[in-house]
């Protein structure tokens, strides 16, 4: 089983929320940080027997020999990532999608593909916890392709857990795309009420079944609450402001740690998406 | 003309609640926001739209059911994984193609349609402080980078037509395609972080990033004293890296209250988060001008 924990807006508390509910279940667990540009779930764990592998994705490369500057792959590729100049020909890395299609195209046979590292997975335990998580290079544009790696890792005997990148275009989708079902974590405020519309428009299209945490839910604004009633949207929990909260995050201390009682809570949730309540 | 990216890498620092106060401080400035996954400025600056333009980029593939041999070449070629088949028939989950293509030129017996994305949708507004560039990308579209720099591009022009100051850009979270789409050319990055773990660790990446493309960056320590500690461990990695800190913003509910009223913080009240926000202001002018 796959479970998303995902959010429109970020800095809602999705990384607080992957990590509680990856502890709370008393069952193997995998959990996948799919923020791979700023992993942050390992940051919470103690993790242990730590092995890092380098991601990489493949890039075209023109043998100046073989070409005879045609120009039919600069013709298909649709992303702008391969110039033909007179005498020679342009690639450029960051534009280029992965798609094959240049070399596919060349009647010269004069393209091949190399291996350019995009970024690293770390493969990592914490007690029963297997952790996974993905980090993009500084400066590499496109995240999606190492996401997809990140993903390729998760073991269907077991119940995953993706912390998902903030956001509602392609490197969230990547990472919820597959889910069983997804967890939106959203915040009391008119930004999180916003941001959380947006993404009840996302899951709707990718027909994925879902769920809202509130969290930091204060006295004076329960418009996000009303919402989701509005809509027939199930809400699986309510997380109150809470300095204290603040504070233990800051440490990186998790959820669980701070209010214990939660846990139960979590493990009920889970339980619920398992057996196809929710 | 000063172009200034406020940036975060970690989301919900309050990029926006910061970037909406200093566009009431600053003088003589243009408004971009390039976070276009999850606009929020808008809801603070209440822009009145002024002109609406739509954002197509790339294409879609689509198969002709009609036409299709169901040989599954386009499966074999592409790379996404975005071909698949129900019932018999192949089809094209429109949420994982990437619209490079391969597919309808390989297609032995041409089946497969490539038409034109619509992609969302970008608008000229005006705002109580200034003119406002913003955009809507579309439910799970692609292509937020090149809406970012559609964005920043109408934002320059307007400025240039207007001899404006400032260009100040509220940006995505993250380091990846939107938030380089919204750094590279930039003048300055102000990066807006928290004193925790995360923040720490996040603010690094971004400024990473900034000196990846040789931009200054500069840093302000949001919600400083919800730990103290922490705060200080920021301020000596700083140190050390040589980046400026601008200043530091106490943690104030009161920035939640301003956003349900549609105001800035400095709008609402005269609290120390917005005083914290003022000096900040003035003394990146200040730092600017030295430079």
């Amino acid at each position: 089983m796959i479970i998303a924990v995902a959010s429109g807006k970020g800095g809602t508390g999705k990384t607080t929320i992957s990590v509680a509910l990856s502890l709370s279940i008393n069952e193997n667990i995998k959990l996948l940080d799919c923020d791979v540009e700023e992993p942050n779930a390992g940051l919470f764990l103690d993790l242990n027997s730590i092995q890092e592998e380098i991601v990489t994705v493949g890039i075209p490369r023109v043998d100046n020999k073989k070409c005879k500057f045609c120009g039919k792959c600069q013709e298909v590729c649709q992303f702008n990532a391969i110039t033909v100049l007179k005498d020679k020909v342009l690639v450029f890395d960051e534009l280029c999608h992965s798609c094959g299609g240049c070399e596919k195209a060349c009647p010269a046979e004069a393209i091949s593909e190399i291996n350019k590292p995009i970024g690293t997975i770390t493969h990592a335990h914490s007690k029963s916890l297997s952790f996974v998580q993905g980090k993009l290079a500084i400066g590499r544009a496109m995240s999606p392709p190492l996401i997809r790696a990140v993903k390729n890792r998760i073991d269907k005997n077991i119940i995953n857990i993706i912390d998902c990148p903030p956001g509602n275009s392609c490197p969230v989708i990547t990472a919820v795309n597959g889910s069983d079902y997804i967890i939106l974590v959203t915040e009391a405020s008119p930004f999180g009420l916003h941001d959380l519309k947006l993404s009840v428009e996302t899951m709707k299209e990718i027909t994925i079944p879902f769920g809202v945490i509130v969290n930091r839910t204060i006295p004076t604004y329960a418009e996000v609450q009303k919402y989701c009633k509005m809509e027939h949207i199930p809400i699986l929990l309510e997380i109150e402001e809470n300095l204290k909260v603040a504070k233990a995050y800051s440490e990186g201390k998790t959820l669980i740690d701070t209010i214990p009682e939660l846990k139960v809570q979590l493990q009920r949730i889970a339980e619920n998406i398992k057996r196809g309540i929710l | 003309m000063n172009e200034i990216l406020i940036v975060s890498g970690k989301g919900g620092t309050g990029k926006t609640s910061i970037t909406a106060a200093i566009a009431s401080i600053a003088e003589n400035a243009v408004f971009a926001d390039c976070d276009v996954d999850a606009a929020d400025l808008h809801l603070i600056l209440s822009p009145e739209i002024k002109e609406t333009h739509d954002f197509i980029s790339g294409h879609l593939a689509e198969i002709n059911n009609n036409s299709c041999i169901s040989c599954g070449v386009c499966q074999t070629n592409c790379k996404f994984e975005a071909i698949k088949i129900k019932d018999g028939s192949y089809y094209i989950d429109p949420i994982s193609c990437e619209g490079c293509g391969v597919c309808t030129w390989t297609c032995p017996v041409e089946a497969i349609d490539f038409n034109e994305n619509s992609c969302g949708k970008w608008y000229v507004s005006d705002t109580r402080f200034g003119t406002m560039v913003h955009a809507k990308l579309n439910i799970s579209a692609e292509n937020s980078g090149k809406l970012v720099s559609v964005v920043r591009n109408k934002a320059k022009e307007i400025a240039k037509e207007n001899n404006n100051d400032y260009i100040i850009i509220d940006g995505p979270p993250g380091i990846g395609c939107p938030v380089i789409a919204s750094m590279t050319g930039v003048d300055a990055v102000i990066v807006i972080t928290e004193p925790t773990l995360s923040g720490l660790h996040d603010m690094q990446r971004v400024i990473d990033l900034a000196n990846h493309f040789s931009i200054n960056a500069y840093v302000c320590i949001n919600k400083c004293n919800i730990n103290n500690t922490m705060a200080e461990t920021i301020k000596s990695v700083l140190e050390n890296n040589n980046v400026p800190l601008l200043g530091e913003i106490p943690y104030d509910n009161n920035i939640t209250s301003a956003q349900i009223n549609k105001q800035t913080i400095i709008e609402y009240s005269d609290t120390a988060a917005a005083k914290a926000i003022h000096e900040i202001w003035h003394k990146y002018i200040i730092t600017r001008s030295k430079i």
